[in-house]
């Protein structure tokens, strides 16, 4: 593959006291593709993803050691300036978690941190974001309510919207889809397809049928190591290892 | 469900009852008999003079001088007790979310001084007092005041803070985000119904403490007119009252306490308002 390499993990081990979660990570992701993260629940798929925008921070009992290199700089080094890090990749969690404020302003906080100053500048972005995520012909009568009065599927397009609106190289996306229901779920993975050209996206999932429709770039996973690493052809319809496809025979998940 | 879980639910369930009712009928008593002593004395006067001369022994004149001084003091207190209160709790949720050791340590000390008596407060501020040469005065019973609730103030803010979600620090930090805007403007904002209920708390506790300012701000029969002159205060004012031999003064003394649970009760009424406005933008998980 002669792709650019967006992020290059070495030898990344996680552990939790004595517990390690992460065993020698050693995984390249290819610039502007979607590379997805397959793997039971419990292997380390979510771990993995907060390492790369060093939310693993937050939690005192994990300690991370190794390499992760984002456009050549390794973040994991103490002296990354860690916030503008984490402004160049946007994050879709599980389930969605607005900002407690309006509508307006989840996707208004983010542009004013990113240094927008003109009002009128930040309201032409707003709307702009706001029809990235193909929310706006929802909310542009109640853009001044509460975030929390929308459904889920909402909200998770709201948590899309703002997430670009910093302007990312990169998305995170941890089973962005497990909580919501299926409208809402094909309209997000229809988003990460037009989006893929513009940005490197990482979707971390379980779902087998998910992974093959849209990975370009597959990694799986099993109980804190990667198996098996490959373009979504090479692993699906030709899988090495052995647990690899058992997995994708559906002998276990 | 068997024939004991059904009997183990039925006892339960009537103690719980109970407990509940019994709690309610006591509140109502106190309540009632407050009213009841306390409405008959209430008139204008009391609540618009200051006590003249031979008050304490049945001549006429009022409690303004304490409704006043114990507003001023508890508004005082109460702010400057917010002022350094939000911080701290804050402190403790956002920027030692990796040392939970020491924060679980701050805790501790903080339950352990929210049980010192007022009286020690008041004595510690008497200390205090000599040390910066102060007389006692409004502004001394506002910083012993301060100090006595600040244990509540932060405690109950730290209760409410420690229940935003990881998943919303997550998000705040992943939009880049540093330490001090996930503190002031996420997690204040998640939290600020409670944050209310927290100054509540926090004034009642202000507002309705004899001990402590016995000896910072002292009594007097004047109005507040500055920050370094003694002030009156109600709970002193009822205590006065009801030392008094006479009959009359001491029903006075009832429709002070009446006053003074009226304050609480406006107090408790406008920041539950304010709550409810602005607890609409949290986010339910």
């Amino acid at each position: 593959m002669t792709d650019n390499k967006k992020i290059q993990i070495s030898d990344l081990n996680v552990f939790a006291g004595k517990f390690q979660i992460l065993k020698n990570i050693n995984i390249e992701l290819p610039e502007n593709k979607i590379t997805v993260i397959l793997g039971p629940s419990g292997c380390g798929k979510t771990t993995l993803l907060k390492c790369m925008n060093r939310l693993t921070d937050l939690y005192p009992e994990l300690r991370v050691t190794g390499d992760i290199r984002i456009s050549g700089n390794n973040i994991l080094a103490a002296k990354e300036d860690i916030y503008k890090l984490r402004q160049h990749m946007g994050l879709l969690s599980q389930r969605p978690y607005p900002l407690p404020m309006t509508i307006y302003n989840n996707i208004a906080y983010g542009l004013k941190l990113r240094g927008v100053k003109k009002r009128r500048e930040i309201h032409k972005l707003v709307v702009h974001y706001l029809q990235q995520a193909n929310l706006w012909e929802e909310v542009k009568h109640r853009l001044r309510e509460p975030a929390s009065r929308l459904s889920i599927g909402q909200q998770q397009r709201l948590c899309l919207a703002r997430g670009l609106a910093v302007n990312p190289g990169i998305i995170l996306a941890d089973e962005p889809t497990s909580a919501l229901d299926p409208i809402s779920s094909q309209y997000i993975e229809q988003k990460f397809l037009e989006l893929k050209n513009e940005y490197t996206i990482v979707l971390v999932t379980h779902v087998l049928r998910q992974a093959r429709r849209i990975a370009d770039y597959v990694v799986f996973m099993y109980l804190g190591e990667v198996i098996e690493q490959g373009d979504v052809h090479e692993v699906f319809e030709n899988p090495k290892m052995e647990k690899t496809k058992l997995y994708l025979g559906g002998t276990f998940n | 469900m068997t024939l004991a879980q059904k009997i183990e639910e039925k006892i339960f369930k009537v103690l719980m009852i109970i407990a509940t009712y019994f709690i309610l009928v006591v509140l109502a008593i106190i309540i009632y008999s407050i009213f009841k002593k306390g409405i008959k004395s209430l008139s204008w006067e009391i609540l618009t003079q200051i006590p003249k001369g031979g008050y304490y022994y049945g001549k006429g004149g009022g409690i303004l001088n304490a409704i006043l001084g114990s507003l001023c003091l508890a508004f005082g207190a109460t702010l400057l007790a917010f002022l350094i209160g939000l911080p701290v709790a804050l402190y403790i949720n956002v920027f030692l979310i990796r040392w939970k050791k020491v924060a679980a340590f701050i805790r501790f000390l903080l339950d352990l001084i929210w049980g010192i008596p007022s009286i020690v407060y008041g004595a510690f501020g008497f200390t205090m007092m000599i040390y910066l040469g102060l007389q006692t005065s409004l502004l001394a019973g506002i910083i012993t005041v301060t100090l006595f609730i600040l244990p509540i103030m932060i405690r109950s803010m730290d209760e409410i803070l420690r229940t935003v979600p990881y998943g919303l620090m997550e998000a705040s930090y992943s939009l880049g985000s540093n330490k001090s805007e996930t503190a002031f403007k996420i997690f204040t904002r998640q939290t600020i119904s409670g944050i209310i209920t927290a100054i509540l708390l926090s004034f009642g506790r202000a507002i309705g403490d004899a001990a402590s300012v016995l000896f910072t701000a002292g009594y007097t029969d004047h109005l507040p007119n500055s920050l370094l002159e003694p002030v009156a205060t109600l709970p002193l004012s009822i205590f006065f009252q009801l030392s008094s031999p006479v009959p009359a003064v001491q029903d006075r003394a009832y429709a002070s306490a009446l006053v003074l649970t009226l304050i609480i009760l406006i107090v408790s009424l406008f920041s539950r308002g304010l709550g409810k406005r602005y607890h609409k933008t949290k986010i339910n998980f």
